[in-house]
């Protein structure tokens, strides 16, 4: 147990092993009777049989339903009729759903950068050896991590109020005037992301110092005889050295990004002006509010494509990676 | 806040610290502490707003810290919602998702991870590519399966849909593939059962795994909004973060000072949590490379 323990703390942040890779365990394929073989299948079925029901109830099942479903223009009541891609030809003409897909892409847009650029300098200012506390620090800028989004624009909200907010005061008197920058049509958007990027930069930060952990020293050694300045070392070495952290912890934001959802609920609701409706948002309102279940579900579709790509993307990139490495 | 020592700390510098280094140590250090209390701003403000008499929260200018501090904000909260059944329903929800997520996926990785049984690949590929599904885009037909059942309102609607998840399974099998398999192979020689192997073995080694899935999973229940929103619509079945929406509508006629108080008790158990936990927590986060 301690054997395990220390050498799992010990080990560098790599990424997930590609899928099903040949670490894989168990003892060697053998060629056995084919008796022992129907007899391992099952022996593992028993293992396997509440995950797999659970699975194939409530993911699987409910993926191929929302399919048939945005076929139809179920609204709950009554009988579905089929309205063949209907749906989905109003996903891409109805300027109201649109623009929400355009509001999730800016946000994406805003978020993304925003927050792995901050986890980033915040991560190599944490890794400076001259830092003390530097455990303390790492734990202090985790915590927002553990506070729910729900909390965080509550907290946030209140921040920001023109009247009675600390920061909006504080901005007040270095003569910056925001107003409520929540029923601004032009600062909605900043702000919900502001609060997102605030509750994940501490996870992204963590992930880049686990990786600036790989970094060879000598590297760094050598680039300074070479006469290589802090931000010369920063971009030549640190960040390329990075670059597959780089890779996951992106694909992470704009996953985040796209099932951008709770800080809106709670502080706009998709306003002003739908200037903060984003995909998901569009299909709670559309689905649970309106029911219309077959149009949330082409809109499910939708983004369930989006999610694929991104996630096959990230896939092939470290699949790549990997056998480079290699 | 006591902090335990991180492991990163150990990376001292080797040169002897002279003066000049030193202050400039501490000075690099004094800066990112006042940038890291600027960032902590958010979670200062609910703390101290949740202490504060309305006459202050109002006051202008607005203050940090209160100069009466009061409970009174507590009380109306507990007041205003059914706030310690909200809270039952919290630890109900996100601990049921949690126990049932362990024992279900450890099940499931343990035969993707130690038996050697035909079509296992095939089946990690199928178990792995249900990862890409966000639970969104399943929403409106798992509540028609919910609803059919007559599970909305109840706990079996919040947790049997995540009773597993393909991300715990696969997290718990990459930890398994990594154990020795020499241990299962000497008890399987002495004639143990799979049971045994995955209880008395397997399960025992994996204990630093198991413990990270189980924050993760509670966290991320316990801060969901829009599981509970859609699957409950009784005040009397929502949890912490869903029920203090409720306050929000339309208006906002609850006062800050309120909200804040909400906000502290549902921040509460997962801050101790963290307190106890947060070395492991952050260590095994970065090292799995968790979601």
């Amino acid at each position: 147990m301690t054997l395990i323990k220390s050498r799992r703390m010990a080990r560098p942040y790599r990424p997930p092993a590609p899928l099903g890779g040949r670490t894989a365990g168990g003892p060697p394929p053998s060629r056995r009777k084919p008796l022992e073989r129907r007899r391992r299948v099952l022996r593992a079925l028993t293992f396997l049989a509440p995950a797999l029901i659970i699975l194939a109830v409530f993911t699987v099942g409910p993926m191929l339903s929302a399919l048939r479903l945005s076929f139809t223009d179920s609204n709950g009541f009554g009988v579905a009729n089929w309205v063949g891609i209907a749906n989905y030809a109003q996903i891409f003409s109805d300027p109201a759903i649109l623009n929400s897909m355009l509001n999730t892409l800016l946000y994406a847009v805003l978020f993304t950068p925003v927050s792995v650029i901050v986890a980033l300098a915040l991560a190599v200012a944490l890794n400076y050896p001259g830092l003390r506390l530097r455990g303390l620090f790492r734990s202090a800028l985790f915590l927002p991590f553990i506070v729910s989004l729900a909390v965080a624009a509550f907290a946030w909200s209140y921040l920001l109020n023109p009247e009675i907010g600390l920061l909006s005061y504080w901005l007040d008197l270095i003569g910056v005037h925001l107003g409520n920058p929540i029923e601004n049509p032009v600062l909605a958007m900043p702000t919900v992301v502001l609060i997102a990027v605030w509750k994940n930069f501490g996870f992204y930060m963590v992930i880049f110092l686990a990786g600036l952990q790989d970094v060879p020293p000598s590297l760094y050694e050598a680039a300074k005889v070479d006469g290589a300045g802090p931000w010369r070392r920063l971009t030549n070495v640190t960040i390329p050295m990075l670059s597959n952290t780089f890779g996951f912890v992106l694909v992470f934001a704009l996953i985040a990004a796209l099932q951008a959802f709770d800080q809106i609920y709670i502080l706009t609701s998709g306003g002003p002006y739908g200037a903060t409706q984003t995909v998901v948002y569009e299909i709670y309102e559309q689905g649970f509010q309106q029911l219309h279940l077959g149009f949330a579900s082409a809109l499910s579709y939708v983004l369930l494509a989006a999610t694929l790509v991104l996630s096959l993307g990230q896939f092939f990139f470290f699949g790549r990676r990997e056998s480079e490495m290699n | 806040m006591a902090f335990g020592p991180s492991l990163s700390a150990s990376r001292v510098p080797t040169r002897r610290p002279s003066w000049s280094g030193t202050i400039r140590s501490i000075v690099f250090t004094a800066v990112i502490a006042v940038i890291a209390l600027f960032l902590l701003l958010p979670v200062f403000i609910v703390v101290f707003t949740a202490f504060k008499p309305a006459s202050e929260i109002n006051a202008f200018p607005p203050t940090l810290v209160p100069h009466n501090w009061t409970l009174s904000n507590f009380v109306t909260i507990f007041r205003a919602l059914p706030f310690a059944r909200l809270i039952l329903n919290s630890f109900v929800f996100a601990g049921g998702v949690t126990v049932c997520a362990i024992v279900f996926d450890s099940m499931a990785a343990y035969a993707l991870a130690r038996i050697d049984f035909t079509g296992r690949r095939v089946l990690l590929i199928c178990i792995v590519a249900t990862l890409m599904i966000p639970f969104q885009a399943t929403l409106v037909p798992l509540y028609q399966i919910v609803s059919s059942l007559g599970w909305v309102n109840t706990f079996a609607a919040l947790i049997a849909p995540r009773a597993a998840d393909a991300f715990g399974i696969f997290l718990l099998r990459q930890f398994f593939v990594s154990l020795p398999q020499d241990i299962d192979n000497a008890a399987r020689i002495d004639g143990a059962s799979e049971w045994r192997i995955f209880l008395q073995v397997v399960i025992p080694n994996a204990r630093p795994a198991i413990l990270t899935l189980a924050i993760f999973t509670f966290v991320n229940n316990w801060n969901d909004l829009l599981w509970p929103l859609v699957f409950t619509n009784d005040p009397n079945m929502g949890t912490l973060t869903s029920g203090l929406t409720l306050l929000t509508g339309p208006g906002g006629i609850i006062p800050q000072g309120v909200m804040m108080a909400g906000a502290l008790v549902s921040l509460l158990p997962l801050f101790i949590a963290f307190m106890f936990a947060q070395r492991r927590f952050i260590e095994s986060l970065s090292s799995t490379g968790l979601k």
